[in-house]
């Protein structure tokens, strides 16, 4: 076979060349498909909901008329419950990381722990809310509470928070270990004082975004039992007679954001849309501020590394 | 004197050593205790895997003794709150697989393209703000993507298709679609980006353009990582709920057609948990064993994931 | 012996300056390239013999900020003005690590010519086997073409490399320090194979193994922190450099 001519060779290259400039084009409208995605709902959001963002939203609990109702039941109760569940989380994800990483010795035992957080990463959200209703619900007795709730989206976002825990302690040099424990501090003196320090800002960042993630689930949290329309309030401690202990707020029934959006959307009055609208306007707020700040702290870490 | 004074000191120094020892001794043990401690915490998700699968299967068996499980796998009905009571899983296994069928659909073919576009063409200003506006997305919850598939997506496919009902797998589908293609566009880039910089150079030299070298050498190199996001996607699409809660319907529908409206597995388990069956009943021990029905599903596309991965390994 | 008559011009870089964004990496670089010879580019770690390897077949241009000045004249295109791509078509470029796909051993070979558009089965088994007889691997692998290439040994991927370029008959071949991750037994035969290939093609090779020079090379040129220090025949560098640095370099003390 003869060598292509100059001609046929440029022919070619133009073909290769076109293809790239579409492709270029295809990745383009793929991604701005993805944010036009994201505008489109941020803005149908404002503003169909517009009229529903005053303070009465915010203080009104569920109501029968779709102008009267409001979200105070549902922040307060998210934000109760993510108080549960970053109680939780952190302290058990943190300190599952840190042993993985700095103890763990090389084992069975070490093994069946990380396939184990793998696997956990890759069950649905509803099977965690069956859990919890077979354990926390009716085993251990809790109930459909805010300390059903709590523990069951801890348990959810603990591979998150174990995931970036290591990574975190992955990235410090062994020198500063091996410094710590050169001058005969002890492992765990090591962990304290150097270790979990450094690796601060990575926690903090698997933290909120675990939170993030936490705070829009729906499904595991319907499944304990979660009620849809609640217009009380917790028991503040110390308050109301005869007195509310100091948790008793821990094991009242509740209702959280995505639930309260979940109701208003499934009612065939249209005027409740308007609600579901603000109501996921305030959630989506709520998420995508912590994933910022989260996406912020990531970007920071990058650009100073101490060492 | 002398020797008094010789006692004296060798006492004080086995005085010291035995304080060393034992503050040696103290804090070893306590390294000791904070270690069991700390195996404790890593041992939670261990206990949960334990807790899941003792929840699921015991509730189950209570379930398959009432119900056979050739009964479960082949009746054409699900209506287990009826009088007249059936339980053919496979109407709920139908609307979960045709909803994912949909979503897969968009997702893998959107977010491949993604992530080749932002590994391989894009430059870095360009994947700067694309990622964070990725994870965004991926950031979502899934209640909003429902509202956004029941009242801005549904309404739209019905100016296209006419005879689409207001609930349809169709439309929860899509947006499922939307929702996972971070997941699969974020690996697989990650997966191609840990193609060594040397086998496109490899390819470049012949006089490849961009496209020919990502689509016959990095995807063919990052296989076993697309492969990998594509399963986790599947994951995602099988056990996502509350799009198809609220804009596919919940009436079981033993149907392979997206334009209809269908309960899922996955959204039966949250009718069920929205109203007030009492614990112990039929009723209750039914979103159990759909629960392991999900689980078990996941879990063979799970398996075939990590089949997959073993066979392809990368080898650079 | 190396014949007297005057060899012709294959190439030839012109007051090539070469800029890694802000940092110049090639200083004026003059030198020709003669057809059907090869020319051995030695100089210690960083003095740019890579870099001015690499503007042979244009790969700078495909990272940003990378800025040429100058020129290469080919004997029949000019590399400034010419599109990249086009350029490598027409040059074959050998990596320092063996890099091949993750084809078959057959689709490795045949991948330059699928890039040209050839998918005529016969042109390409043709083609596939003169390419890997002329990389001296045929007898090795002709029963095992359909299997993955990631599976040969090292030295033989590196073949399997030259195969590759080979295939499209390129009218230069650059070697980028070919052999530095291979053992003494396929460093010997590639060298071996460079010395058979100089009858058809013209070579440029780094390499950092000046014995590795003297035994492959017609010509060499001694490069120093991005100039051209040197050019001539292998033997003159050898033998009686003209430049006080060439002989530092070469006698061993630096670099």
């Amino acid at each position: 076979m003869k060598a292509l001519t100059t001609e046929e060779i440029r022919a070619v290259i133009a073909r290769g060349k076109l293809r790239d400039n579409l492709f270029k084009a295809l990745g383009i409208f793929c991604l701005s498909f993805a944010l036009l995605v994201i505008v489109a709902l941020i803005a149908d959001m404002v503003i169909k909901g517009s009229e529903r963002f005053t303070l009465d939203f915010f203080l009104n609990f569920a109501s029968r008329r779709a102008t009267q109702a409001g979200i105070l039941s549902a922040w307060v109760g998210s934000l109760l419950v993510m108080f549960v569940t970053a109680l939780a989380a952190v302290p058990l994800g943190v300190a599952a990381g840190l042993y993985l990483e700095e103890y763990a010795k090389r084992n069975w035992i070490t093994t069946v722990i990380e396939i184990n957080i793998t696997n956990l990463a890759a069950v649905p959200s509803i099977v965690y809310g069956l859990l919890a209703l077979g354990i926390f619900v009716y085993q251990f007795g809790f109930g459909q509470s805010i300390l059903s709730a709590g523990l069951t989206l801890a348990l959810l976002i603990l591979p998150i928070i174990i995931v970036s825990t290591r990574e975190a302690i992955r990235a410090i040099p062994a020198m500063i270990r091996e410094g710590s424990m050169a001058v005969g501090a002890t492992r765990w003196q090591t962990c304290r004082y150097h270790i979990v320090p450094y690796a601060m800002p990575g926690i903090l960042t698997g933290v909120i975004i675990g939170l993030a993630r936490a705070i829009g689930e729906t499904a595991p949290i319907i499944t304990i039992g979660a009620l849809t329309f609640i217009a009380f309030l917790p028991p503040a401690p110390f308050a109301g007679e005869p007195a509310a202990g100091l948790f008793d707020w821990v094991m009242a029934p509740f209702t959280v954001m995505p639930i309260q959006i979940f109701n208003w959307t499934s009612r065939p009055d249209p005027a409740f849309e308007v609600n579901a609208a603000a109501a996921g306007f305030v959630l989506m707020a709520m998420v995508l501020s912590m994933n910022a700040v989260a996406i912020y702290l990531r970007y920071k870490m990058r650009k100073n590394i101490k060492w | 004197m002398n020797s008094t004074a010789m006692s004296l000191k060798a006492s004080t120094d086995l005085h010291q050593v035995s304080d060393r020892l034992s503050f040696s001794a103290m804090r070893n043990w306590k390294e000791r205790l904070i270690e069991a401690v700390l195996l404790a915490a890593a041992a939670v998700s261990v206990l949960t895997t334990l807790g899941i699968v003792y929840v699921l299967l015991s509730e189950s068996v209570r379930f398959f003794e009432t119900i056979s499980i050739i009964d479960f796998l082949t009746d054409t009905q699900w209506t287990p709150l009826f009088d007249d009571a059936h339980f053919g899983i496979m109407v709920l296994v139908s609307g979960t697989l045709v909803s994912s069928f949909v979503a897969l659909v968009v997702a893998i073919p959107v977010g491949t393209v993604i992530a080749i576009y932002l590994s391989e063409f894009a430059d870095s200003r360009v994947r700067e703000v694309a990622k964070p506006v990725l994870e965004l997305l991926g950031g979502i919850p899934t209640i909003v993507f429902g509202y956004f598939a029941l009242l801005v997506v549904t309404p739209i496919l019905q100016v296209v298709l006419p005879g689409l009902p207001g609930f349809s797998l169709l439309s929860a589908g899509l947006v499922m679609g939307i929702m996972i293609v971070p997941y699969i566009s974020s690996l697989s880039e990650d997966a191609m980006r840990a193609v060594p910089m040397s086998m496109r150079e490899g390819s470049y030299a012949m006089g490849a353009t961009r496209l020919y070298t990502a689509i016959h050498v990095v995807v063919p190199a990052a296989i076993s990582g697309l492969a990998a996001s594509y399963i986790l996607g599947i994951s995602r699409a099988v056990g996502e709920t509350m799009i198809l809660a609220v804009a596919a319907g919940m009436q079981p529908n033993l149907t392979w057609n997206p334009m209809e409206p269908a309960a899922t597995i996955t959204s039966y388990i949250v009718q069920v948990a929205l109203g007030d069956l009492p614990h112990g009943s039929i009723g209750y021990q039914t979103i159990f064993a759909a629960g392991l029905t999900l689980l078990l599903i996941t879990l063979v596309f799970n398996i075939l994931g990590q089949w997959l991965r073993a066979k392809y390994r990368e080898n650079y | 012996m190396q014949s007297q008559e005057t060899p012709t011009l294959k190439a030839e870089a012109r007051n090539l300056n070469f800029f890694y964004g802000q940092m110049q990496a090639l200083k004026k670089i003059n030198m020709p390239v003669y057809d059907k010879k090869v020319t051995a580019l030695i100089g210690p770690s960083g003095c740019g013999k890579s870099t001015y390897l690499r503007s042979f077949n244009r790969m700078h241009d495909l990272y940003p900020g990378n800025r040429y000045e100058g020129e290469i004249r080919n004997t029949n295109l000019l590399a400034a003005d010419v599109d990249p791509i086009e350029v490598r078509m027409r040059v074959g470029m050998v990596f320092q690590k063996p890099n091949p796909f993750p084809k078959s051993i057959f689709e490795n070979v045949a991948y330059g010519l699928r890039v040209r558009g050839e998918n005529n089965r016969r042109v390409l088994d043709d083609k596939v086997e003169r390419a890997l007889r002329d990389a001296a691997i045929w007898e090795e692998v002709k029963d095992r073409l359909p299997e993955q290439a990631p599976n040969l040994s090292g030295g033989q991927q590196q073949r399997l490399c030259i195969a590759r370029a080979l295939a499209t008959d390129p009218e230069l071949l650059l070697f980028d320090e070919p052999t530095s991750a291979l053992d003494p037994i396929a460093t010997a035969a590639i060298e071996e194979l460079i010395h058979d290939l100089k009858k058809r093609v013209t070579i440029l090779i780094v390499t950092h193994n000046m014995q590795q020079a003297a035994r492959v090379s017609d010509y060499t040129a001694y490069m120093f922190l991005g100039e051209m220090i040197e050019f001539g025949k292998t033997d003159e560098i050898f033998i009686k450099p003209k430049d006080k640095r060439t002989e530092d370099y070469i006698t061993g003390r630096m670099g």
